[in-house]
């Protein structure tokens, strides 16, 4: 029985000769527009021995925190220490700094680096963390990454995101191309590549896999991917279209709207094909479904009510309960990783806006104000949220914080980039 | 138990025929030359080309001068209704199937660009859902059409402006092999 299941499925794998898998051609740049209300001043001394390396630890370091908007670089003006033991505390006070990053990068024998790094604190004269890892050249960027994380999380008491990744799709002229960039945009790999639209990219909770919406068979069809052998197959591909692919928190199924009673429906289908189970039963539109973090409940659009609103229901099954009821058109929801509130697209006159809405008081904060803005998904620590937008015409992703007061800008040398989604926190080893 | 690994097994199956389905009409190629388009063949003005370079017969489908060859439906602004000046379409092209049984058409949706990409998607969705529905009512039969939607991802004109939106506000008829 199993076997035959397992056949049937297999028959279902396709690999498209078209279909590309290398670097991306085109990197993305950032661009800061806002700051925090307070920002915490951190020295960082360029590491010990790092001048030659073929990627410096450093500069990624003070990029990463600048980014963040909660921090202000203090220069070190050309201190060279790398122990404790050689800090002046006193000096350190004096140019305004709170915390002093220093550290060092030794190659070793067998051709890997020891990275080493302590954050002090300025005020108290103690060490606040202290790490060494020993990697490879090519591992530079993301220790670099690491290291920024574990500074972010001392001093600001949240988790660091900047060793996550971030998948979007970047279009040149009629190619679409599915790439998967480190969070600073470095590092942008191309997963897929089309002559057809590529939509909704979504992260695997292991950040192993993405499934997506391909149009390469003139209809959309819901394909994962493996981002370590680069293989994919069809999940959904039934009559009619198959799209809005979302995952479970456990990584074991995914939610994916069907259209094969006529309207768009909400189904749930296990990550290898098998197991299909309707979820809503309407004549309406129920599309673009999100897991809440404890995967109970389900995030989705609905036109039921008349225009399309923001409704919740339990992934059991069972009653659908309205969320949004400010203006006419709400769309595309997404749960903040505490599960506490939710980001969705409003529309406000002729504009789409990011918005936030709290589960418990229903209140609803306005987070940005550019004429069309898309694709809202939260950073893993709840902090930022990466949308697409656009700019004279051109597609672009942007970020906010989720206080709307840190604005990033991130865009492409040339063509559309889109369809941004922010991948999940990956346990270091 | 056994009961659910049949529906597992069942769904699987299903799967995979609707793949196979999908193959079959990206690949095929279907020349569609049929007795009932004669008609229409002999409403057209007379013939002014030399005969040695264009061959008699036309397919019905691509001939400029007949209806068939127009295969768009649109729409209002947030609407699914086939507005009455379109209705002739649908009704030339639900005839042409019925009198050509082997014939089979992908029914795609559109929507303009303006918000959500997956909510345009679910809006093609029933545009196209209306044209099967229409298609239905005058004879044809469900296993001979899929309705399918393009969302905004394939808009025919690229303003971003009302006449392009409304351009974009559309099913197409397309038949299999095309």
């Amino acid at each position: 029985m199993q076997r035959l299941a397992r056949r049937a499925l297999s028959s279902m794998f396709l690999l498209m000769a078209f279909l590309s898998w290398g670097p991306a051609r085109a990197a993305l740049t950032i661009e800061i527009i806002g700051g925090g209300a307070q920002q915490i001043p951190v020295a960082i001394v360029p590491f010990a021995q790092e001048a030659g390396l073929p990627q410096q630890i450093t500069p990624v370091v003070g990029a990463d925190l600048a980014r963040s908007g909660l921090f202000r670089l203090v220069d070190p003006a050309g201190a060279s220490l790398s122990e404790p033991a050689q800090v002046i505390y006193a000096d350190w006070r004096g140019r305004g700094a709170d915390a002093l990053v220093i550290g060092s990068v030794n190659r070793l024998a067998d051709g890997r680096f020891e990275v080493r790094f302590r954050l002090l604190d300025v005020a108290k004269q103690s060490q606040l963390a202290g790490f060494a890892y020993t990697v490879t050249a090519g591992q530079l960027r993301v220790t670099a990454h690491r290291i920024a994380d574990v500074i972010y999380e001392k001093l600001t008491g949240d988790q660091g995101v900047f060793s996550t990744r971030i998948a979007y799709v970047a279009k040149q002229g009629s190619r679409y191309e599915l790439q998967v960039a480190d969070a600073d945009g470095a590092n942008a790999q191309t997963i897929v590549a089309s002559n057809e639209p590529i939509i909704s990219p979504a992260w695997s909770p292991d950040a192993t896999r993405l499934a997506y919406v391909s149009f390469e068979h003139k209809k959309p069809v819901v394909y994962v991917q493996s981002l370590l052998t680069g293989q994919r197959h069809a999940i959904a591909n039934f009559r009619g279209s198959n799209s809005a692919p979302a995952w479970s928190p456990d990584g074991t199924r995914l939610a994916v709207v069907l259209t094969l009673m006529g309207n768009s429906q909400i189904y749930l289908i296990n990550g290898d094909g098998t197991g299909l189970t309707r979820l809503t039963n309407t004549s309406a539109i129920d599309t673009e479904p999100y897991f809440s973090p404890d995967g109970q409940s389900i995030l989705f659009t609905s036109d039921r009510g008349g225009g399309p609103q923001i409704y919740r229901m339990p992934v059991a099954g069972g009653a659908a309960e309205r969320l949004t009821f400010e203006g006419t058109y709400n769309v595309s929801p997404r749960y903040s990783p505490d599960g506490k509130s939710f980001v969705f697209v409003q529309r406000n006159g002729g504009h789409f806006n990011v918005a936030v809405q709290d589960l418990a008081t229903r209140q609803v904060q306005l987070l940005t104000e550019n004429p069309l803005d898309e694709s809202p998904s939260f950073a893993p620590n709840g902090r930022m949220i990466l949308y697409a937008s656009e700019v004279r015409g051109r597609g672009i992703l942007a970020a906010v914080s989720s206080d709307g007061r840190v604005k990033q800008r991130l865009s492409a040398q040339a063509g559309d980039v889109r369809e941004p989604a922010w991948g999940p926190l990956v346990k270091s080893q | 138990m056994r009961s659910i690994a049949l529906s597992v097994m069942l769904v699987s199956l299903l799967a995979a025929c609707a793949g196979q389905q999908t193959k079959e009409q990206a690949g095929a190629a279907v020349e569609e030359r049929a007795p009932g388009a004669r008609p229409a063949e002999q409403a057209k003005p007379a013939e002014t080309r030399p005969l040695t370079t264009q061959p008699v017969a036309v397919n019905p489908l691509k001939d400029p001068g007949n209806i068939l060859s127009k295969r768009s439906v649109y729409y209002d602004f947030d609407s699914f209704v086939i507005k009455d000046e379109y209705k002739a379409i649908v009704e030339v092209h639900a005839r042409y199937l019925r009198d050509n049984p082997r014939a089979k058409v992908l029914l795609q949706g559109n929507a303009d660009e303006r918000g959500s990409r997956e909510y345009n998607l679910a809006l093609g969705q029933k545009r196209a859902e209306s044209v099967k529905k229409a298609m239905e009512l005058l004879g044809v039969q469900d296993r001979r059409m899929e309705a399918v939607s393009l969302g905004e991802e394939k808009p025919r004109a690229l303003g971003h402006d009302e006449p392009s939106w409304a351009e974009n506000r559309r099913s197409d008829i397309v038949y299999d092999g095309e």
